[in-house]
């Protein structure tokens, strides 16, 4: 039960852009999977970080530099509490998903001194429905090593199919890769249940939570992933910052990603000692400011309540899907339950990037092609679909614009 | 702008009824073209002799701005030279980013409107560019708008 009400429509004041015009008319934003709009809230934490805290961090002498530092370690200890990890520490600042996973690719396939520890034939498992970013990095590592991809099957509903995936393993299986909720169909996947049986086998697991921390509450220890990563810029933060949440015996056994200042304890140019876990993984002067507009998007979505968020995009699904569904030769594409806010489809005869330029005629932002999600496309026989995502400020007034629009891009083309 | 001078009828109608449209069987020209960003895909048959683009057809998928385009390329270009064809070309893509012409380009102008959708120039383009690689090599590599 959700004890406070919240005003969703009260809400998109907290989002200037929405007072901003896409194509001469009232923007209706469609493509928060790709990335979100940004609360004044947010802005406001930047823009006086900028003008009252700013300093580099970790290296100042003097208060300021104390004071910008501790917003920014503050910030570790805020997503701890966000996704439910045990510790800060296992909490590593990134740019975003997608050095997250390269991240994870390159370091654990290596001991902790840096020295490749996969051989030729070991295999990584993924499915058939992963965003590029789970993709490339993993083909980069099989050309890298030699390494065998093995690819869980997806239903026609858009559902990792369980029984193939269990049979995926092997003595050779290195580690599970798989998204938390597809960003081309929406669905979530019941990665609870598939760590569980990847455990079975001894082997980690990785979630990429991209299309997952938007949208509802995240508690790694029950899920018990060994890996779990997400951009903030998905989720009302700034872009320029994602995070890494790895169990401390990985980050440990890793070797650093990127050699600089700000990750090591001593350097001489024969011998170089590495700080620990997470400052190992973070060299260089790191997207300070995006990580304290971070802080306050954390902030800004506990404050309406992640419950509250997931049952607002629920009710848009259940008002979207039917409204779309009603338009003739329009299909749905992943019809499976649970989902987030995101709703892929095509209409037999219409071309989608025809679809989305009716749209952004009229205001209307989506996403049109294939969601950087080849596989996913090919599996189901289509080059692109057109894409609507939902946000925290989407309303059902934008729910009968872009059916509305759809209408309209029928009428033109038949 | 309006959608209706983006999608012209001629566009609607070229877009769904394409002319020229399937494969030649003795080819002396075959080029794919292919826009990894929107999955458009098509292939380009030449026959030509002398110099001439005698025959042309095309077969693929697309948008409505991209197969109209195909559709129209093929009429314009039956029956010209190579250096015929690589001329219109160079005026219909300042028509298609600029929006404005100073030539008779017939029945193309009715790209004009795709210069107000800068994303789509590539849509209307990529059978051109195919056709100018197909001229220019006998292979048949691909071509690639992105």
């Amino acid at each position: 039960m959700i004890d406070k009400r919240i005003d969703f429509d009260h809400l998109r004041q907290d989002f200037p852009i929405l007072k901003s015009k896409n194509r001469n008319k009232p923007i209706i934003f469609f493509d928060s999977a790709a990335s979100s709009q940004k609360p004044i809230q947010v802005l406001n934490a930047v823009n006086d970080f900028y003008q009252k805290d700013y300093a580099n961090i970790h290296r100042g002498i003097y208060e300021l530099s104390e004071r910008a530092s501790l917003l920014y370690e503050n910030t570790r200890e805020k997503v701890r509490q966000f996704i439910h990890a045990p510790h800060a520490n296992e909490i590593v600042f990134v740019r975003g998903t997608t050095e997250a996973i390269n991240l994870v690719a390159q370091c654990i396939s290596k001991n902790e001194s840096g020295e490749i520890k996969w051989q030729a034939g070991d295999e990584v498992i993924l499915s058939e429905m992963e965003h590029h970013a789970n993709i490339v990095p993993w083909y980069l590592l099989k050309k890298q090593l030699g390494i065998v991809l093995k690819i869980i099957p997806v239903t026609d509903e858009g559902v990792i199919d369980i029984t193939s995936y269990q049979d995926l393993f092997s003595s050779r299986t290195k580690i599970v890769a798989i998204s938390h909720a597809s960003n081309a169909l929406g669905t979530i996947n019941s990665i609870k249940e598939m760590i569980k049986i990847a455990h079975q086998h001894q082997v980690p697991v990785l979630i990429d939570g991209a299309q997952a921390a938007p949208h509802f509450a995240i508690d790694v220890q029950a899920l018990d992933c060994d890996f779990y990563v997400f951009s903030g810029h998905k989720m009302y933060a700034p872009t320029g910052v994602g995070v890494l949440y790895a169990k401390k015996i990985w980050l440990d056994n890793m070797p650093p990603y990127q050699g600089g200042g700000d990750m090591i304890e001593t350097v001489s140019f024969t011998h170089i000692t590495f700080a620990k876990a997470p400052h190992k993984f973070e060299a260089g002067t790191p997207d300070i400011a995006a990580v304290i507009g971070l802080s306050a998007a954390i902030d800004y979505l506990q404050q309406i309540g992640m419950q509250a968020i997931d049952q607002h995009e629920q009710q848009l699904l259940q008002q979207a899907e039917p409204a779309l569904l009603s338009i003739p030769k329009l299909k749905i594409i992943g019809t499976a339950q649970p989902k987030v806010g995101v709703i892929s489809f095509v209409i037999d005869g219409i071309h989608p990037h025809d679809i989305g330029t009716v749209l952004d005629h009229e205001g209307i932002a989506v996403r049109a092609g294939h969601h950087c999600a080849m596989p996913l496309m090919n599996r189901f026989g289509l080059s692109a679909t057109v894409r609507a995502s939902f946000g925290i400020y989407t309303n059902e007034q934008d729910i009968d614009a872009l059916v509305e629009g759809v209408q309209q891009a029928v009428r033109i083309f038949s | 702008m309006s959608l209706r001078e983006l999608y012209q009828e001629m566009i609607i109608d070229h877009g769904k009824s394409p002319r020229n449209f399937g494969k030649l069987d003795h080819a002396s020209h075959l080029q794919v073209g292919h826009n990894p960003l929107c999955g458009d895909r098509l292939v380009i048959y030449i026959e030509e002799n002398n110099g001439i683009v005698d025959k042309i057809r095309f077969e693929g998928t697309g948008c409505a701005i991209s197969v109209a385009s195909a559709s129209l390329m093929t009429e314009a270009a039956m029956g010209k030279s190579v250096q015929e064809v690589e001329n219109l070309f160079s005026r219909f893509h300042q028509l298609v980013t600029t929006g404005e012409t100073m030539d008779d380009l017939g029945k193309l102008v009715v790209f004009a409107g795709v210069a107000a959708f800068p994303i789509r120039v590539k849509c209307a383009t990529l059978p051109w560019h195919t056709l100018k690689a197909a001229l220019r090599s006998s292979s048949n590599d691909s071509v690639s708008t992105e």
